[in-house]
């Protein structure tokens, strides 16, 4: 039987303060590791919940952004009379044509201009989007130059509530009304009238085509259709999986930044924890010949103190986690460079964001405490003794 | 007749110092009967603990035998030395060697855990160990809320507690004031006649000494006859062995 477990611990619970701090040295960098993983998950999860996996949205062929998308009055007019479309409560097929433009507006606190979208919507617009509820004011009157604001839009730009008004394309833009849609993208996102906005800003085609499916096999068989018309160009996606891809790109950039981050300054953690199970073997020499005089054998001794190393790691990365959780608690905007509009977004922690930290952590303090261990292993039993 | 427990035989050990070889051990041959209370006295650097360490399976001398009931030790591997350790031999160091972190009855578990034995059977062996030893009220003690001769008798009852055949204690008292000593000693005593554990001491303490049934004096290596030859001869060689001046 193995060294007992507690042996390990309580040789950590004794030397307190060297635990504390190489745990805390542990502890800075899972937290670093943890809050660039919960910031690219934030950002995938508020794009994911931006769509819905019952609705459809159609590009021109070839654009990755809705912003780069155009799609003509005749070619959408097509599209709306698909036969997968599902019929809205009142009765009439559920889909929207949107056009997505960008602004600028100056944010709140900050004498910077950030971009914030533009969405033109139509009545079904807001069918679509089940998330949609109204937090403040009213809806504005279709064919006006009222529009909606975010929730995440009154918060982070100066100047942007319900009785002001926006300045754009030319126009006074009266704010009417702040919606929210359960902290989807859409909360970054002024919308009008479609039809308004296409005129003020000049534009002959729209952006997208929103449409609710049927049922499940309606993508396939909708795909399959548009793509043999030979008079269309268009690409036509999940919603879902649409607004996952536009997380990609900046999802990706802040992991290869996290784990670069974090591998860099582990590092560092891991010659603290060496120097400090280094120590822990020097002043325990005489112990180590006692236990192996005993008859526990060099491997025993070895993870017993791969054990201690190790439970050092889980106590750092445990605090780490612990302080990154925190950050949950915040909601931060940034700029999508795949759009290069403003998003506000909140870290998130998932199941898998904590298992993956807490094993770095463990791997931390094992890998730290390897080489020490190693030397305890190896001590000559006499030698060790005479150490006393 | 009683066959030793164990055989000693041409014993050689030499340590390499630079280009040096400096021998600590030359042709021992010795018997240890069962029951056997041996000293083992010698002025520093006479080889007398290696003698023990090699005798406990701890070191590896260079040449010779030592047959514990007919097995060579000298023969077995690494792995198979330490089985034998925790089957056959109970260890009493001078500075204790107790883990810090352990209470007392968790120290004395502690060579219990190379057994078969269940947790239950491992605590009840470890309580009557203390108890033996008259610490049956400090089982949750650490060692250091323990004085020395506490510390001490902890430290026996671990090295009885799997009931090995063999105790060997190096410089046991050498650490403790005369009366903790004196505990100590008799503890072992009633080991040895009680219980009819062979006990092989080094020590530097002639009183010490005298308590144990035979002396062996090693000087520069090499035997000495026991007994009272040997006793003398170690009063003689060992003027300096003053008793130990008391513990803090």
């Amino acid at each position: 039987m193995a060294v007992p477990l507690s042996y390990s611990w309580r040789n950590l619970a004794r030397r307190r303060l060297t635990t504390a701090l190489t745990a805390g040295g542990m502890a800075l960098v899972v937290f670093v590791f943890a809050a660039t993983l919960m910031l690219a998950e934030g950002l995938r999860q508020t794009l994911v919940a931006t769509g819905s996996p019952h609705n459809a949205i159609l590009l021109r062929k070839g654009s990755e952004t809705e912003v780069q998308s155009g799609i003509e009055r005749w070619a959408a007019g097509i599209v709306q009379t698909s036969p997968e479309i599902a019929p809205g409560q009142d009765g009439l097929p559920l889909v929207a044509r949107e056009l997505l433009v960008l602004i600028g507006l100056p944010k709140k606190g900050k004498a910077t201009i950030a971009n914030v979208p533009v969405r033109g919507v139509e009545a079904a617009s807001l069918g679509l989007r089940s998330s949609f509820r109204l937090v403040r004011g009213r809806l504005p009157r279709p064919g006006s130059t009222e529009v909606l604001i975010g929730a995440a839009v009154a918060r982070g730009f100066a100047e942007v509530d319900v009785g002001q008004a926006l300045q754009f394309a030319q126009a006074r833009w009266p704010i009417v009304g702040v919606f929210d849609t359960a902290g989807s993208g859409f909360g970054s996102e002024v919308w009008g009238d479609v039809e308004v906005l296409m005129q003020a800003f000049r534009r002959q085609a729209f952006s997208t085509v929103v449409l609710r499916l049927r049922d499940d096999a309606a993508l396939d068989s909708l795909q399959a259709r548009l793509a043999a018309d030979p008079r269309l160009q268009v690409d036509v996606f999940r919603e879902t999986a649409f607004y996952e891809k536009q997380s990609e790109m900046m999802a990706t950039f802040l992991r290869v930044l996290g784990v670069s981050l974090t591998v860099i300054f582990s590092v560092g953690a891991m010659i603290g924890a060496m120097i400090t199970m280094y120590s822990a073997v020097a002043t325990r020499i005489a112990e180590i010949g006692a236990l192996r005089a005993l008859g526990f054998g060099r491997g025993e001794i070895l993870l017993a103190f791969l054990l201690e190393a190790l439970l050092l790691g889980l106590l750092g990365g445990a605090a780490g986690l612990l302080a990154a959780s925190l950050l949950t608690q915040f909601t931060f905007s940034t700029t999508n460079f795949q759009t290069f509009s403003e998003l506000a977004f909140t870290f998130r922690l998932t199941p898998g964001i904590a298992s993956l930290c807490l094993g770095f952590a463990a791997c931390m303090g094992a890998v730290g405490g390897l080489l020490p261990a190693v030397r305890a292993a190896r001590l000559s039993i006499v030698e060790a003794l005479r150490g006393a | 007749m009683q066959e030793p427990l164990l055989r000693i035989r041409n014993l050689a050990k030499q340590y390499r110092r630079g280009e040096q070889d400096i021998p600590v051990l030359t042709d021992i041959t010795l018997d240890i009967m069962p029951g056997d209370f041996l000293a083992l006295m010698g002025p520093s650097g006479s080889g007398k603990s290696t003698l023990l360490n090699c005798i406990a399976g701890i070191d590896q001398a260079d040449a010779g035998e030592i047959l514990f009931r007919g097995e060579d030790l000298t023969q077995l591997t690494e792995s198979e030395l330490a089985a034998w350790r925790s089957q056959h031999v109970g260890f009493i160091f001078q500075f204790y060697n107790l883990i810090p972190v352990l209470t007392a009855q968790e120290n004395v578990e502690l060579p219990l855990l190379l057994t078969d034995l269940s947790a239950r059977e491992r605590r009840d062996h470890a309580v009557a160990a203390l108890a033996a030893v008259g610490l049956a009220d400090r089982l949750d003690h650490y060692p250091g809320q323990l004085s020395g001769g506490q510390q001490q008798r902890v430290a026996i009852a671990r090295a009885v507690v799997a009931d090995p055949d063999l105790l060997v204690a190096d410089e046991p008292t050498g650490d403790l004031d005369r009366a903790s000593a004196e505990e100590v000693l008799t503890l072992m005593e009633r080991l040895n006649a009680e219980l009819g554990k062979t006990i092989v001491m080094v020590t530097h303490d002639p009183k010490a000494a005298e308590r144990a049934r035979k002396l062996i004096h090693l000087d520069k290596g090499e035997l000495w006859a026991d007994t009272a030859a040997a006793r003398a001869g170690a009063r003689e060689a060992e003027p300096h062995a003053a008793p130990q001046t008391p513990g803090p």
